[in-house]
């Protein structure tokens, strides 16, 4: 008689310590049976979608206008506008003269002196505001690269800082 | 008999198991999908910021939630040699204190700053436990903005917690001391001398400048911790007490003779306006105010010199106790801001007191005969809307799903417990692995909770990781909440011990990141412009080098004329204007540690040279493929050498 109670207890007692630590097993299983669909994790706003222009066909690009929000309609050059260069310069000594020379010597990057004569002004404008995307496209860019090895640094230019810059450009290309 | 005996002992074997054990199989509560539900692939990004304290190592660390992932560790507290923080010359005011220079401290909790009640990821508050501290992070930059210290306290534990608009931030005492002006008194007339201040920090709504606005002087318990009231309770705080016996030697006995403790109820608004009569009284103390410029990329530290103080025992209407067995621990109010969970570490059940029930009571004088420290003790009974009964053992802190539903970790049967708010009964529990101090659900301590996922943070991890020693990792569990039952989904290590943590919606932050600083908008003292006015300038035997960084070389980069003992300050200026470019600078022997410059930010490295040779200096986070290039040398000549100072680029050189 006793020894069948405390069998009985002992076999209790084994299956509740069992019962007990799987416990949260067993909880866990029920409800992963009511859920049926795991939740995407994201919500769609989050999901960044691949970027446009390593998806853009490079046969697209404009290599005269590179890519950027600058074109022919909305650089327009006239004479010389000494003023605009001062402030060009102004900006390239804190931004770009660290790798930049006006002559045609290479720094770190290429020298500035005829640049205003190879490139169309938009496409000036373009690169130094947009140039990480162009470094990727531009068959040019892509010879430079190979030469510097240092991709050129995205250095915040705003619109007016951009076209100041290439005023002094073209003041250093001696344009009148 | 002896079977008799031997029944008993098999039932007592069968009670336990039901109590007492914890699973042992690491994998045995997670369900299938687990690992889809935390899965975040590549170029995507997880769902919350969370904000976690890094414990003993000072610092507040971020994760992605549901990844688990880390993805920042901000410097608060302590010294950062990663990042340069309290080792350059612009963040050392940072960590000054009236005690001088404190370069670690114990950061245990984390409040977001709040509008209407809900988070707005503007700021993190976070305090140091240790040299009372309050320090406030920047979400623009995740950098700390401010660092104050409090006087009159003697452990900034119960802290900081804020109001529904954080009009204040609380910061108050855990290990009660005498008063800063009158210090020097025996540890034995603890019972007069020493008392528990609760400072209220406002906050600048603009600027987020953090200011002592008063403090009240309690009785010498420990306060714990803290929530403001919200909705119809805005306007008071609630403060868990323990060591109601005031005792101040063996407290783990001395202090847990009492049945009760207390919930100190503070009706801020009121004190306000006594502060507002002048009630309070102005006492001469001395303690840091630590501010860091954006503009100037430089830190200033004061030192603040009065507080005004009002004395709890002389104050009617502003204060009142409210009985809580036993050592209260959380103190937390639900969504609604009607219910206020107390959690007694060593009681066993949870009590839950009505914010209407306490205004009735109060109304009605329903208090105890005797007051204590001056203060009215309302009846348990008059305040109490019902009681959890058998949670769990040792409940610590409870938040909330925003659907009537709270958790509450219980640190000693290692689990969380959901219950009903209303009927007070246990829904469900799940295991932790193992002993669950701190719990958090996004948005669980506001008006609004995004009741999606909770997060356990544990003291102990035996078995969960892979052994490194005496020392494992801590941890934290992700748990999906949005069901009826609780469940698991992840384990992720943490820094130091994760105590509290809060976490909010990516989109409330991600977009207002700031990327550089505006090179343009730097008015640091020793900012250089561009390579042309890069220079090397003695002054005395100070020398202070005007350097520049940009991929991938610095000017200048080679320099003569400095003297063994000369104090060399290195004020590197980096002139990327590009996201995720910054520069780092280190020198050979520097007693210090490196710099880390952000884009078009400029800080200062100071160096001793200790003997005469050539010194390399190099950058230290790989910019570009020619970032190895981007290094020089520093000539260092005996004391007495007359070599002018010199300086060159090779840059420069090629340009003659």
């Amino acid at each position: 008689m006793k020894k069948s109670i405390i069998t009985t207890l002992s076999l209790m007692a084994t299956i509740l310590i069992i019962g007990s630590c799987g416990g949260g097993g067993s909880t866990s299983e029920k409800s992963t049976n009511e859920t049926e669909q795991p939740e995407t994790t994201q919500t769609p706003s989050e999901q960044p979608e691949a970027k446009p222009e390593s998806k853009a066909d490079p046969s697209t690009y404009d290599p005269k206008r590179g890519e950027g929000k600058f074109n022919e309609s909305n650089v327009k050059l006239g004479a010389l506008d000494a003023a605009m260069a001062d402030k060009g310069k102004a900006i390239a000594a804190t931004k770009c003269n660290s790798c930049h020379k006006q002559t045609d010597e290479k720094l770190v990057g290429p020298g500035w002196k005829g640049v205003t004569h190879r490139k169309t002004p938009h496409w000036i404008m373009n690169f130094i505001t947009n140039p990480d995307p162009m470094i990727s496209k531009d068959p040019e860019l892509q010879a430079q690269l190979e030469i510097c090895l240092v991709r050129m640094p995205n250095q915040n230019l705003n619109d007016e800082e951009a076209r100041n810059i290439l005023e002094y450009m073209r003041q250093n290309d001696e344009v009148k | 008999m002896i079977s008799n005996k031997l029944i008993v002992g098999l039932l007592f074997v069968v009670a336990m198991s039901i109590t007492s054990c914890k699973p042992k199989g690491t994998t045995s509560v997670i369900s299938g999908d687990a690992a889809t539900k935390v899965y975040v692939p590549p170029g995507q990004y997880d769902e919350f910021y969370n904000f976690v304290s890094g414990g003993f190592s000072g610092q507040l660390s971020v994760y992605g939630i549901p990844s688990g992932r880390l993805l920042r560790v901000i410097p608060v507290f302590s010294s950062d040699p990663e990042k340069g923080w309290g080792f350059n010359e612009e963040t050392k005011p940072m960590l000054n204190t009236s005690h001088g220079i404190v370069p670690w401290d114990d950061l245990h909790h984390v409040e977001m700053s709040q509008t209407n009640g809900e988070a707005d990821g503007k700021w993190v508050f976070v305090n140091g436990n240790n040299t009372p501290r309050l320090a406030r992070i920047d979400l623009k930059t995740f950098r700390t903005a401010e660092i104050l210290e409090l006087p009159n306290s003697g452990g900034n534990h119960s802290s900081p917690f804020g109001t529904e608009n954080s009009e204040y931030i609380v910061a108050s005492t855990r290990f009660s001391v005498p008063s800063d002006a009158n210090p020097d008194v025996p540890i034995s007339t603890y019972k007069e001398n020493f008392k528990g201040h609760i400072s209220f920090v406002s906050v600048d709504k603009e600027t987020g400048e953090m200011k002592v606005a008063f403090q009240l002087k309690a009785p010498g318990v420990n306060f714990d911790l803290a929530r403001a009231g919200k909705g119809k309770s805005h306007g008071w705080f609630f403060f868990s007490c323990y060591n109601t016996e005031l005792a101040n030697t063996l407290l783990e006995v001395n202090a847990s003779q009492k049945d009760k403790d207390f919930i100190l109820a503070i009706n801020w608004k009121k004190a306000e306006e006594y502060i507002k009569e002048g009630k309070g009284t102005k006492q001469a103390v001395k303690y840091s105010h630590n501010k860091y410029d954006e503009t100037t990329h430089t830190a200033k530290s004061e030192m603040e010199t009065e507080v005004t103080v009002l004395d709890l025992a002389n104050t009617e209407g502003i204060a009142y106790l409210i009985p809580c067995p036993k050592s209260p621990h959380g103190c937390d109010v639900d969504p609604t801001g009607e219910y206020i969970i107390g959690s007694g570490k060593l009681a066993a059940l949870i009590p839950v007191f009505s914010f209407d029930k306490l205004q009735k009571a109060i109304a009605e004088k329903k208090f105890e005969t005797e007051k204590f420290g001056g203060i009215p003790v309302i009846k348990y009974e008059a305040a109490l809307y019902g009681e959890v009964q058998k949670p769990g053992l040792g409940p610590l802190h409870t938040e909330f799903d925003g659907k009537g539903n709270a958790y509450t970790s219980m640190f000693v049967s290692s689990e969380v417990v959901k219950w009903n708010i209303k009927d007070l009964k246990v829904l469900d529990r799940a295991p932790t692995y193992y002993s669950v101090g701190h719990l958090m659900i996004p948005g669980g301590n506001t008006k609004k909770p995004f009741g999606k996922y909770l997060v356990a943070y544990n003291k102990i991890t035996k078995d969960r990781y892979l052994p490194t020693g005496p020392e494992l990792a801590q941890s934290a569990q992700l748990y999906d909440i949005s069901g009826d039952k609780m469940k698991l989904l992840l384990d992720f290590p943490t820094i130091g011990e994760p105590h509290y943590a809060q976490a909010i919606p990516a989109a409330l932050i991600k977009d207002k990141q700031a990327k550089i600083f505006d090179i343009n908008s730097n008015k640091h003292q020793y900012k250089t412009n561009g390579e042309e006015d890069a220079k090397v300038v003695r002054e005395g035997n100070a020398v202070h080098v005007y350097m520049t960084s940009i991929r991938s070389h610095f000017v200048p980069d080679n320099i003569e004329g400095v003297k063994v003992g000369d104090e060399v300050f290195f004020h590197v200026t980096n002139l990327e204007q590009d996201w995720d470019v910054p520069h780092g600078f280190g020198i050979k022997g520097a007693n210090n540690a490196e710099l880390l410059i952000m884009p078009g930010e400029t800080l200062t490295l100071k160096w001793i040279p200790d003997r005469v040779g050539i010194f390399p200096m190099y950058c230290t986070d790989f910019c570009s493929a020619l970032h190895q290039e981007m290094s020089g040398y520093v000539r260092v000549s005996p004391k007495g050498s007359t070599l002018p100072i010199t300086f060159n680029s090779s840059k420069k050189t090629a340009a003659k």
